[in-house]
Formats: structure tokens, sequence, C-alpha cells
């Protein structure tokens, strides 16, 4: 697309001929996905997650739409029609848990798929519009996953559904109210299944729709790499197929394995016990978690346990929980290093593995009760959180001294293979 | 102006956790009853694992088990009659045993309410006619259904099985307010030590067919197995199915690599 070199799409049978005069999607593929689209060449395992996170997409879309066709959306029924699906249908035992860990699956992938964006600078001009999608589409599936984990209406939807709509009740002055009109009563009832179950159908469809422009928004300046310098010419590239569709294969192939493994051998493991009770509104669960994926978001939630200045804590945890997502909008103008690629950058990548080791203390947090020493650890994880993006890493990246930067992507493809004398001849 | 800005909030979040921390003390409330509560003992059964199967003489003897002690107080509405063939009984049998059972109904000539034998199409029906009357028989307290009850505790098989084996006297030095109270019976692997249920298992209380003695420690294993198999009854069908699936993506896989691997072959990167 963007590349002078890139291929052009030459239908050569009349009939795609035809296609290409009045609807030329082959073309549209062929650039998107196909050989017309030249990706640098040097793109190690971590850029397949991309792909993943869509094949993801897919399988969710697919067994939701089967299980839609047999599930009940009415509170009444909703928990045994459920049961009905595991029970009865054919194979719906199977759709169902592909469908549970499917969720798992997709959050799995997006935050490998986000990590490298972190790790390789994929955020920085000129993919901030990349980037910026990239985040909408992560929020649309929260909110997505957390309708959808409502539906089987036992006790953690329930009680989830009652804790996460009791955000929105913290707000000064309009809170009740906002918070009534989205359940559409005082507590989640049938009003609160109902639309729940029509958003969870409609959203994933909004996601399909922002890929879409992510995709596209990619393809203006091509794919970053791991040395994060841009691509100079034909040489850095090689065509998306058959060579990173050959990947992606391979890729697909691993993701299934995980994907099966525990969807066949271990499809409680991610899930919660308590959600195999029906919903009783009169009946608190001892300890109410949400599902894994948002375990750190909801330990930043409940570390803020202080009421500083007037606004008060639990207010504070909810402006932090959202602030802690909302500012990943900023990080293209946070971090000013015009270098890409952790690689190169010795100072930051220190700050870089700290936070992904805060992040999985910040889960681990998240998963425990509200006790000593997890309270203080949590407090601690959410401080680092924060200074990490919004103090550390604007000094950082002014301060830092980076490494020097190969000439190109062939270069660096070439310098890294004469190290190791097995090449050479290849 | 994002740097700036960012480095306020930065700092308003940071003092907010700062003062949050100075001011929660560092000690738990201590409890008590944590330190009289146990972790379930495992127990092993053939359901288990990778390579799992239905012991079928045991399914059966655990739904005696049921049938004869727990039904009197718990339902197991998701269960069908027709479902126990995965048991190992045959159409006939099944038959035999619904007809045990009387299931409500409807008088067809005046539409009054009324009761006829089971048909394998029904489900187990309930000891009571609704909640209330649960409470009523049982001190307050409602017998929760047993379907789904080995997926629905933290534990699964394991606690339900320590459970109904782990009826004792309360140990001596336990706290006067955690003594069990009227109605209440002590067992450490319940989450609040004393529950409403007393022990509702003792030696020789059902005489198995297969002549296995009906001990405590056997009927509860028997009766854990069945509820296992009543929690998921395609359980073994999916270790089963998963294992064709994932050889097959294994072979899938390793041409997926072998291909990208020919395809790379001439390109370094």
């Amino acid at each position: 697309m963007s590349f002078p070199w890139a291929k052009n799409y030459e239908p050569q049978h009349p009939l795609m001929k035809y296609f290409d005069e009045k609807l030329p999607l082959p073309r549209l593929v062929y650039n998107a996905i196909g050989a017309g689209y030249p990706v640098p060449r040097n793109l190690n395992y971590f850029w397949n997650f991309g792909v993943l996170a869509g094949a993801a997409l897919v399988i969710q879309i697919i067994t939701g739409i089967v299980l839609a066709m047999h599930y009940a959306a009415n509170a009444g029924v909703a928990f045994n029609s459920v049961e009905h699906i595991m029970r009865d249908v054919n194979a719906g035992w199977f759709i169902r848990y592909a469908h549970m860990n499917g969720a798992s699956m997709f959050f799995i992938v997006v935050y490998l798929h986000i990590f490298r964006g972190l790790y390789y600078g994929s955020y920085k001009a000129p993919r901030e519009m990349v980037w910026l999608l990239g985040v909408v589409i992560f929020l649309l599936m929260m909110a997505t996953a957390f309708m959808g984990y409502v539906l089987p209406w036992g006790q953690m939807s329930f009680w989830g559904a009652q804790v996460i709509t009791g955000f929105f009740s913290a707000i000064p002055i309009v809170g009740e109210p906002v918070r009534e009109w989205l359940l559409g009563g005082f507590v989640p009832d049938n009003a609160t299944l109902n639309r729940f179950f029509s958003l969870h159908y409609l959203l994933p469809f909004v996601i399909a729709g922002v890929i879409i422009l992510h995709i596209w928004a990619l393809h203006i300046p091509g794919s970053n790499n791991p040395t994060g310098i841009e691509v100079k010419d034909e040489q850095d590239t090689v065509p998306f197929h058959p060579y990173y569709t050959a990947k992606d294969g391979f890729g697909l192939g691993v993701f299934l394995l995980v994907f099966v493994a525990l969807t066949f051998f271990s499809p409680n493991t991610l899930g919660h016990a308590d959600n195999y009770i029906p919903a009783n509104a009169l009946s608190t669960p001892a300890h109410i978690v949400p599902e894994w994926y948002f375990l750190p978001f909801y330990a930043i939630l409940k570390a803020f346990t202080f009421n500083f200045l007037w606004i008060d804590a639990k207010l504070w945890g909810v402006i932090a929980m959202f602030a802690s997502i909302a500012l990943l909008f900023f990080l293209p103008w946070l971090d000013s290093s015009p270098v890409k690629s952790s690689s190169y950058r010795p100072l930051y990548r220190i700050f870089f593995w700290i936070l992904v080791a805060d992040v999985f203390l910040l889960g681990w947090c998240g998963m425990q009760p509200a006790e000593q020493p997890w309270v203080i650890l949590s407090q601690l994880g959410a401080i680092y959180y924060f200074a990490h993006f919004l103090v550390i890493l604007p000094i950082v990246s002014r301060i830092e001294r980076p490494l020097p930067l190969p000439n190109s992507i062939t270069e660096a493809v070439l310098a890294k293979h004469a190290d190791k004398p097995s090449d050479a001849t290849a | 102006m994002v740097r700036p800005l960012g480095f306020l909030v930065g700092l308003g979040f940071i003092t907010a956790l700062v003062l949050a921390i100075l001011t929660t003390p560092l000690s738990n409330e201590e409890n008590v009853a944590h330190s009289f509560h146990k972790h379930p003992r495992h127990l092993k059964l053939a359901s288990d694992g990778l390579f799992p199967h239905w012991d079928k003489a045991q399914l059966q003897r655990g739904m005696q088990v049921y049938k004869e002690v727990c039904s009197a107080c718990h339902s197991l509405h998701l269960v069908a009659f027709r479902d126990i063939a995965d048991l190992g009984y045959t159409e006939g049998q099944i038959k035999t045993f619904a007809k045990g059972f009387q299931v409500p109904s409807i008088n067809p000539d005046t539409g009054e309410p009324a009761t006829r034998d089971g048909l394998p199409s029904d489900y187990f029906p309930s000891p009571y006619a609704n909640e209330v009357a649960a409470r009523a028989a049982n001190n307050n307290a409602l017998p929760p259904d047993l379907s789904l009850i080995t997926k629905a505790r933290e534990g699964g098989k394991d606690y339900v099985y320590s459970l109904l084996t782990g009826f004792q006297n309360p140990p001596a030095n336990l706290p006067k307010e955690l003594q069990p109270g009227t109605g209440l019976h002590y067992n450490p692997y319940f989450a609040n030590l004393n529950l409403a249920m007393a022990p509702p298992l003792k030696d020789g209380q059902v005489t198995f067919a297969d002549g296995k003695p009906s001990t405590v420690k056997q009927m509860s294993a028997d009766v854990t197995a069945f509820l296992v198999w009543t929690a998921e009854p395609k359980l073994v069908k999916r270790v089963q199915v998963g294992w064709a699936v994932f050889l097959f993506l294994l072979i899938f896989t390793g041409l997926t690599y072998l291909s990208y691997r020919n395809i790379w072959a001439d390109k370094k990167h």
C-alpha cells in the first residue's frame, strides 16, 4: 500500500478482471493481507498476536452465535438454560466451554499484543492512531467480557454486575440515578440481564469494525519491527503472503493447542466455583472477585482506602481504575524518546520490566481478600503503575542515552547472522 | 502539555495512595475461626485426570446413597431419570426406577394438582414443594440442590467428600463463640465451622447390592463420585474428544511449522 515496491494486484482470469472492475474486493484482500502488503523481514513471534486476537474474536463470534440459539436471557431461566446447553444440546458443552475459555484466550493474546506494542514502541509516531484504536478495542473487549460474564446468571454474574455498576454510584449527586438507569432497576434483575445480552451481542461487531480501522491505520506506515527503525528499501521487507501467512499459520496452530488443552482438559480452572450457584440477591458471596483479566485493575480500585481532599476513597478508586486504562491514550505523547525498540533503550528497559512484574503483582493482589499484606502490596503496586507512566517514563525518555541503532533492518538481520557461524553459508 | 498535566495527575494518585498506606493498619484483625478451619482432603476417583472413565459400579452405589439418604432433604433438579443410562442401567431398569418416584402432575379429569408415577423423561423430584417448606423442615436452613454441588464449591469433590466425612466433636480449645449452637454441627471443613446439616451418614446405613461394606468413608466416596457425574455428565466424553482434537492439532501444527520453515528457507530474518 504505502511502499513503492509493493506488488500490484493483476487479475489473470477474465472473471477476476470483471470482478476487479465492479467490486475490487480481491484487490483489497491482496493489498491488506496478501502479497501486496510488504512487511519487515525481521518480525519475531511477538508479531503473531495481532492475527491471533483476530482469530479469537472470530471464534467468540461463531461460538457465541450458536450459544444464543439455545440460551434464554430471562432471569428466571437463564441459569438453567446454560445447564441445558451443557447437558442436552448436541456438543453444547463444547460450544459453551469454548466460548467461556475463548474469552480468556482472547485476553491472553491481547495482553501479549499490548506487551509487544509497549516493548517495541509500536505506539509511537507514525503509528499513534493504530495504538489509540487499539486502546478503544481493549475497552470494548472489557465491556463485552463483563456483560458476557453476567449472562449465566450465577452468583458471580449477579454480584459482579452489582459491584461494577456500583462504580457509577460513587459519582457525586448523579451517581445513584445513573446506576439505576444503567441497571433498569435498583438491583441487577431481568431488565439488566436483557440489556446486557443485547449489548453483548452487539459489541463484538463494533469491535470488528474498529479492528478494520486499526488495520487500515496500520497499513499507512506499515508494521513496526523489533529494531524499531523504519523500512528503508525493498530488501528490508518481504510480502505478507506467503511469508507471514505461513508464520501466522504456525502461530495459529500453537494458539489452538493451548486453547484446546484449556477447553477440554481444564475448562473451569480460570472460572469461579460460585458461578455454578444460581444468582441470589439475598446471599452475598464471601469474596467477590472478577475474572482474572480484570484483576490488576480491581487491585488498583481497592488500593485507595483514604478520603483525600474532598474526594472519598471509593471515588478515588473508581477514578484511578478508569485512569489506569485511560492514560494509555496519552502514551504516545508521554514517551518523547524517538527510539522505539526497548532493545536500544537500556534505562527504559529496566523500568519496563518492573512494570510487567508490577502488573502481575497487582493481578495477584486483586485475587486476595482485603487483608494485609495484600492491601499494602496493591497500594505499592498502584503507586508504581501511575509513577511509571506519568512520572518515570517522561523523565527517562528525556535523559536516556539510547544504544547505537543499526542503519537498516537488513543490516541488523545480517549482523545477527554474522554472529552465528553455522549460518555463514545460508 | 500532556507531560506536565500527566505529572500532576500522577502526583495526585501517588499522594492519595501514600496517605492510604500511612492510614491503613498493617495488622489484620485476628480471625480465630481460620485456625480451626481445615483444607479438604483429596479424594481419588476414576473420573480424575487426563484419562478419566466412569466407575459405573461406584456411580450406582453413589446413586443408591443419594436416593436412600440425601434425597430426603436435597433435590437434584438438573438430572433426569433417562440420564442414568450413563451409569449402566438398561432402558427397562430406568423405567422401573422412574416408576418408583411420584412426580407432580395434574388430574386429567378435574385439573386438580395430583401426582403420577415417574417416567424416564422426568427429573428427580424435589423433596419439598418450595423454599418455604424446605426451610420450615430444616430449622430455617435451605438444603442446596446437589446437581452442580461438586462444581459450585471451592475444592469441588474433595470438599464434598471431606464435609461428609468431617463431622466430629468440637476441639476442647474451641472458643465459646465458635461452639455449635442449637441445631448446628461442628465440621472443620465448613467455612463457618458449624453447619445446619446433621451428620447424614452412619456405618451400615445402606446395603449395597455388590456387597461393598457401607462404611461412612465408602458411602461418602461413592455419593461424591455420583455427584461429580451429576455436575458434568459429559466429563469423560469431553476429555476423550479433547485428546482426538489435541492430537489432530499437534500434527497440523507440525505441518504448519515445516511449511513455515520451507517458505522462509531462502530468507535471513
